[in-house]
């Protein structure tokens, strides 16, 4: 039979305020699955005409997928949420690109024609799930050399992405990173950030972790305004003596989880539901998994190649900050300003936190807001690394773009 | 003048035990940059099996976190203040346990100016206050958000309800007067009297904002982010709440009116609570809460020193605790898995049985019969009553095909119960009968096969005497209807032994009957109780008192009927039956009224007909009645048939027909319908005197189901 591919479209996309992993964070007593269900709700809640039935399907990403993150949470998750029994769900695993492969994977499946709405999001709780819990690593890995060592430790593997880039000093990688926090700051100050987040009810019964009781989570708690490069400059370096990555020049390990909804470009019209950007392509790539850090590089070309694009028709970038290095060696590859305004208008993952396989939404939500606001840009990427060697890049086109610049 | 302070820390010294509940005062931000607020969150530190609770020093914590937020309020750093519950919980009222060791008036009177004292605070801070109704709510708990500015009900709430009356109190802190003036008196005493005098009934979330208690209702999933998302908006000024306006007219008066009406129907005067709640909420009209709050305190001291809420409290943990706990029952890890149930016979009383084996323990049952006929008609009518279940949407069309498919007959025994773990006997009253009966089924069961008679007159012992086996026979008593009635007589006989004991209570529980073990004594309980209460009524009448006095005479025992009407329910040839067996047995004190045997004889199925509407004497059975010249007043027609009550339950302690006067009151209550609020019977004959009069003793110890000494 004859088969059309559909425009797909990002509709809407919204995520809790990140946390701090940890006894003293806001969401230690809360659940992971509770998280994500605050976040399909209030899609729908945000778009009530939407019929909750009209959804094929809800694809929900985590790293970690045992305790309250396991039972193929897309399924669970969406029943909790009180989604019609008829939607089905499944979970998705690419560890920091989680999210990000929810979104690609059900815009396939529109593209396809399999579903013509879809559900896309992640969360992890890395508080009350660390990284490599439960994780049981084939000893031939190490036995045959087919990884380093160091691949599996995502701060050795920004260390060793520092020694492949000389030039990408811990003082550039500093300067990054307060960067990233006053953009965050700014972001904040101007409401930018607050519109897209649903509030979380927590719930606290440790006095030592602050007052008890119930509360609200309704900012990102990782944030650290006014962060000055000699702040930065004497924090420790945990990964090697005398390193270059500290926990001030990359993302925290937080608790977190976003959604979307990813939709057929006409049935989105039809429905009236909000087009805040068009899907233009795809890539995801693989390295050596002990510079995982490069990954986006790869991917990007080959997502741009894909599209038919040059790196100078992308106005706007969302680059997931895990470490500023990581940031850099992309700008570095194209030649971009470590300050260029183009990246990352409202600051990164250094400034909000990454919880790992939720953090792809929230960099489209972002982008989307920019889009919006800035109807001269055409073009725009999300692009993130990802862990065991591996980048994920989407193009993204702005439904609002006027033809003015690029 | 007494602080609240001080007031509280004296209660809090006669409850050392209190299960303590803090307010843990948290703030936070609310959404859309409204301010900074106060969230008040309750919390005994238990997970939700063990509710949150108010007692003395509940109530200090709560005061203390009142303080904190009323000193921020008044400085302007918080712009509201909220108030919720641990999760599925919200709070449950006051602690009973802290309510039964009360001994004197000034302090029960402290617990209720207490409450109001720190509850009332919340309606008067520099800022609005809010109550998040996020779990189950009662009492209390209820009350601490009435005296708030606003409200939200999770649509998840299983259970919201002002249960005071139920047990013999009224809503003392702020419910009968707020609550009439917040949602007007007609729906108020829906909730306080009506709701309460049905068994307790429990309001849903949905039914809560409904009605009009809650402004907002949200679902369970994100309710406290939704209440808290609201109250940014109110408080904002995006969203404005508009109540109905209250009645303030005739309609209160005709609301007070009905709620005398249901209550007269329930507790036929016989309970003070419902009245004394019902003349608060009347005066509750003016908007005085000031006089109402004192009304209230005042109504709870005199009600917490009242022998009727302590008969509550002590119905209420013997139908909550001891039910649970049978006296005497053996470990439960002796008891062995039922997994196929036989049932012999296929009358009404046994495809009853088939159908609530069946819908409780979901494992076969087979009911067999002397004819096909009869099997047929059995299994038809359990089949008849799942489909019922259907279209009342108890049960789905799966549950039903499943429920029909484990429900079978048969005519042959060996077949039907060769795999059967019990089978339990419901045909004809008669011990050879019964006894041949037994005898084929032990034929036809395996070696550990449990059998239970239903029997409600004869010996078990006897029943049993002539197996091979007599330890696993058990005496199995249901009262009729049984899927109404609680109670299950569980007998022991003089051979039973302890695993096919402990099985038959461990059925019991999968059946969610209220189990209670007797001796195998005549009539066992219920029936030996009820039979001398009615034959005296009968003998008072026979020896010439008019129907209509001796009717009356015992209504103070606030019972569901009276006893002709009783009569007329169980059948006056079933009455004459059960009264001539124990007549047997007990010649001396059980008499056969030859009236009775008259109107039997006349084929009359009662002594009232109901042409009219309502019940009034037959002529055709007072023209049968040949009655004495002993005219007594109700007073000692009263007399004559407590006394006689006195003495049974006296002599059934003394035989160890149960284990204590707790267990006669547990079957009254639940298998006879006998009243809540009394207590069943032996609260009020020790209360009115009759116990020591007629045994030298009371039944039971003074403070329990009574104030104590």
């Amino acid at each position: 039979m004859p088969r059309t591919a559909r425009d797909v479209v990002f509709v809407d996309g919204v995520r809790t305020p990140f946390g701090k992993a940890g006894p003293k964070g806001i969401y230690h007593e809360t659940r992971a699955d509770d998280m994500v269900v605050n976040c399909i709700r209030e899609l729908l809640r945000r778009n009530p005409d939407l019929d909750p039935a009209r959804i094929d399907e809800v694809a929900l990403a985590a790293t970690t997928q045992i305790g309250d993150q396991g039972l193929t949470l897309g399924r669970t998750a969406g029943i909790l949420a009180g989604l019609p029994q008829s939607v089905p769900g499944y979970s998705v695993d690419r560890m920091c690109a989680g999210a990000m492969t929810a979104v690609t994977n059900v815009a396939g499946g529109v593209s396809f024609g399999a579903y013509d709405i879809a559900v896309a999001g992640g969360v992890e709780h890395m508080g009350r799930h660390p990284m490599g819990e439960g994780v049981d690593p084939n000893p031939r890995f190490v036995s045959e050399k087919l990884v380093d060592e160091s691949a599996l430790f995502m701060g050795m593997t920004a260390e060793n992405l520092h020694d492949r880039l000389p030039h990408i000093t811990k003082r550039r990688a500093d300067e990054y990173a307060v960067r990233s926090q006053e953009k965050a700051a700014k972001a904040y100050a101007n409401g930018k950030i607050q519109a897209d987040l649903v509030p979380v009810s927590v719930r606290r019964t440790n006095a030592e972790a602050g007052e008890t009781g119930w509360g609200l989570a309704t900012a990102d708690e990782p944030m650290r305004p006014g962060t000055t490069l000699e702040n930065l400059a004497s924090l420790k370096t945990p990964f090697r003596p005398h390193g270059r990555v500290t926990a001030g020049n990359a993302a925290g390990l937080n608790d977190g989880a976003t959604a979307s909804l990813i939709a057929a470009e006409d049935v989105a019209r039809e429905l009236g539901l909000p087009v805040k950007m068009r899907l233009v392509a795809y890539s995801f790539a693989g390295v050596e998994p002990e510079v995982m850090g490069i990954g986006p590089v790869p991917a990007t070309e080959k997502a741009l190649a894909r599209a038919g694009l040059s790196i100078d028709d992308i106005g706007l970038f969302e680059i997931n900050e895990a470490f500023a290095v990581q940031v850099l060696s992309l700008l570095d590859h194209y030649g971009i300003a470590d300050d260029d305004p183009r990246v990352n208008q409202y600051g990164g993952a250094i400034a909000f936190g990454h919880p790992l396989a939720s953090s792809g939404v929230r960099l489209m939500t972002q982008l989307a807001r920019q889009f919006e606001e800035q109807p001269d840009v055409r073009y725009g990427i999300t692009t993130m690394c990802v862990g065991f060697g591996m980048g994920g890049t989407v193009i993204w086109e702005n439904p609002h773009f006027e033809g003015a610049g690029k | 003048m007494t602080t609240t302070a001080e007031l509280l820390k004296g209660a809090a010294e006669l409850f050392p035990d209190e299960v303590v509940t803090r307010a843990h005062v948290r703030h936070l931000d609310l959404p859309g940059g409204v301010g900074r607020f106060a969230l008040i969150t309750l919390d005994n530190g238990l997970d939700h099996t063990k509710p949150t609770t108010f007692g003395p020093q509940s109530l200090a914590h709560l005061d203390a976190a009142i303080d904190q937020v009323e000193q921020e309020a008044s400085d302007g750093t918080i712009v509201g203040v909220g108030i919720t519950g641990k999760p599925f919980i919200f709070a449950v009222g006051a602690d009973l346990k802290g309510v039964e060791l009360l001994k004197r008036h000034e302090d029960a009177y402290a617990i209720g100016k207490g409450g109001h004292d720190v509850f009332k605070r919340l309606s008067s801070l520099a800022v609005p206050t809010f109550a998040y109704y996020n779990g189950a709510a009662m009492g209390g708990g209820v009350e601490v958000g009435l005296h708030c500015t606003y409200r939200t009900v999770s649509k998840a709430v299983p259970a919201f309800s002002l249960p005071e009356v139920f047990l013999g109190l009224v809503p003392g802190w702020g419910g009968c007067v707020l609550l009439p003036n917040l949602i007007g008196a007609d729906r108020a005493v829906s909730v306080v009297i009506e709701n309460s005098l049905n068994q307790n009934r429990q309001l849903k979330g949905a039914q809560v904002f409904e009605l009009g208690i809650a402004d907002a209702l949200f679902e369970g999933a994100d309710f406290l982010e939704q209440s808290l998302t609201w109250t940014a908006s109110v408080l904002g000024g995006g969203t404005e709440v508009v109540r109905a306006e209250v009645d303030r007219g005739e309609a209160w008066d005709q609301a007070v009116a009905r709620g005398r009406a249901i209550a007269d129907s329930k507790v036929h005067g016989a309970a003070p609570a419902a009245y004394r709640a019902l003349e608060i909420i009347a005066a509750a009209k003016n908007g005085d809460l000031r006089e109402g709050f004192e009304a209230e305190s005042r109504a709870l001291a005199d009600l917490i020193m009242g022998g009727e809420l302590r008969s509550g409290i002590y119905a209420f943990n013997l139908v909550q605790k001891r039910a649970k706990r049978p006296a005497g029952a053996p470990d439960k890890s002796l008891a062995r898995p039922v997994t196929k149930v036989g049932v012999v016979g296929a009358g009404l009383m046994a495809s009853q049985l088939a159908l609530l084996f069946a819908r409780r323990l979901e494992v076969p049952v087979v009911l067999t019969d002397i004819d096909q006929e009869r099997v047929d008609k059995g299994v038809g009518y359990v089949h008849g009553e799942i489909d019922k279940l259907l279209l009342k949407g108890r049960v789905n069309q799966d549950k039903a095909n499943r429920l029909k498919g484990l429900v079978s007959g048969s005519l042959d025994k060996a077949a039907a119960f060769g795999d059967a773990d019990f089978v339990i006997e419901a045909v004809f009253e008669e011990m050879g009968v019964k006894q041949q009966v037994f005898a084929e089924v032990e034929a036809a069961v395996p070696a550990h096969a449990i059998l239970a008679t239903n029997t409600s007159s004869l010996s078990v012992s006897e029943m049993a005497s002539k197996l091979k086996h007599p330890e696993r026979v058990v005496g199995f008593h249901f009262f009729n209807p049984v899927a109404v009635l609680p109670l299950l007589e569980i007998v022991r006989a003089e051979r039973t032994d302890d695993a096919s004991l402990a099985t038959a209570f461990a059925v019991a529980k999968s059946l969610k009957k209220t189990a209670v073990l007797v001796k195998d004594a005549p009539a066992f309980v219920v029936n030996r109780v009820l039979t001398r209460f009615m034959g005296e009524v009968q003998n008072v009448i026979d020896e010439g008192t008019p129907i209509e006095v001796a009717e009356k005479a015992v209504q103070p025992l606030g019972l569901p009927m009276s006893p002709l009407e009783l009569l007329e329910l169980v059948g006056p040839a079933i009455g004459l039956h059960v009264s001539e067996t124990l007549h047997g047995a007990f010649p001396d004190r059980f008499t056969v009224s030859p009236n009775l045997a008259a109107v039997v004889k006349a084929g009359k199925r009662g002594f009232y007909t109901h042409d009219s509407g309502k019940p009034e004497l037959d002529p055709e059975v007072l023209a049968l009645l040949k009655q004495g010249d002993t005219v007594l007043t109700e007073e000692q027609a009263r007399e004559r048939v407590l006394d006689a009550v006195a003495q049974e339950i006296g002599l059934m302690l003394d035989e160890g027909v149960v284990a204590e006067a707790q267990d006669i009151d547990l079957c009254l209550i639940t298998g006879a319908g006998w009243p809540f609020h009394l207590g069943g019977v032996t609260p009020y004959l020790d209360r009115a005197g009759v116990s020591e009069r007629v045994n030298g003793k009371r039944f039971l110890a003074p403070g329990i189901a009574s104030v104590p000494a």
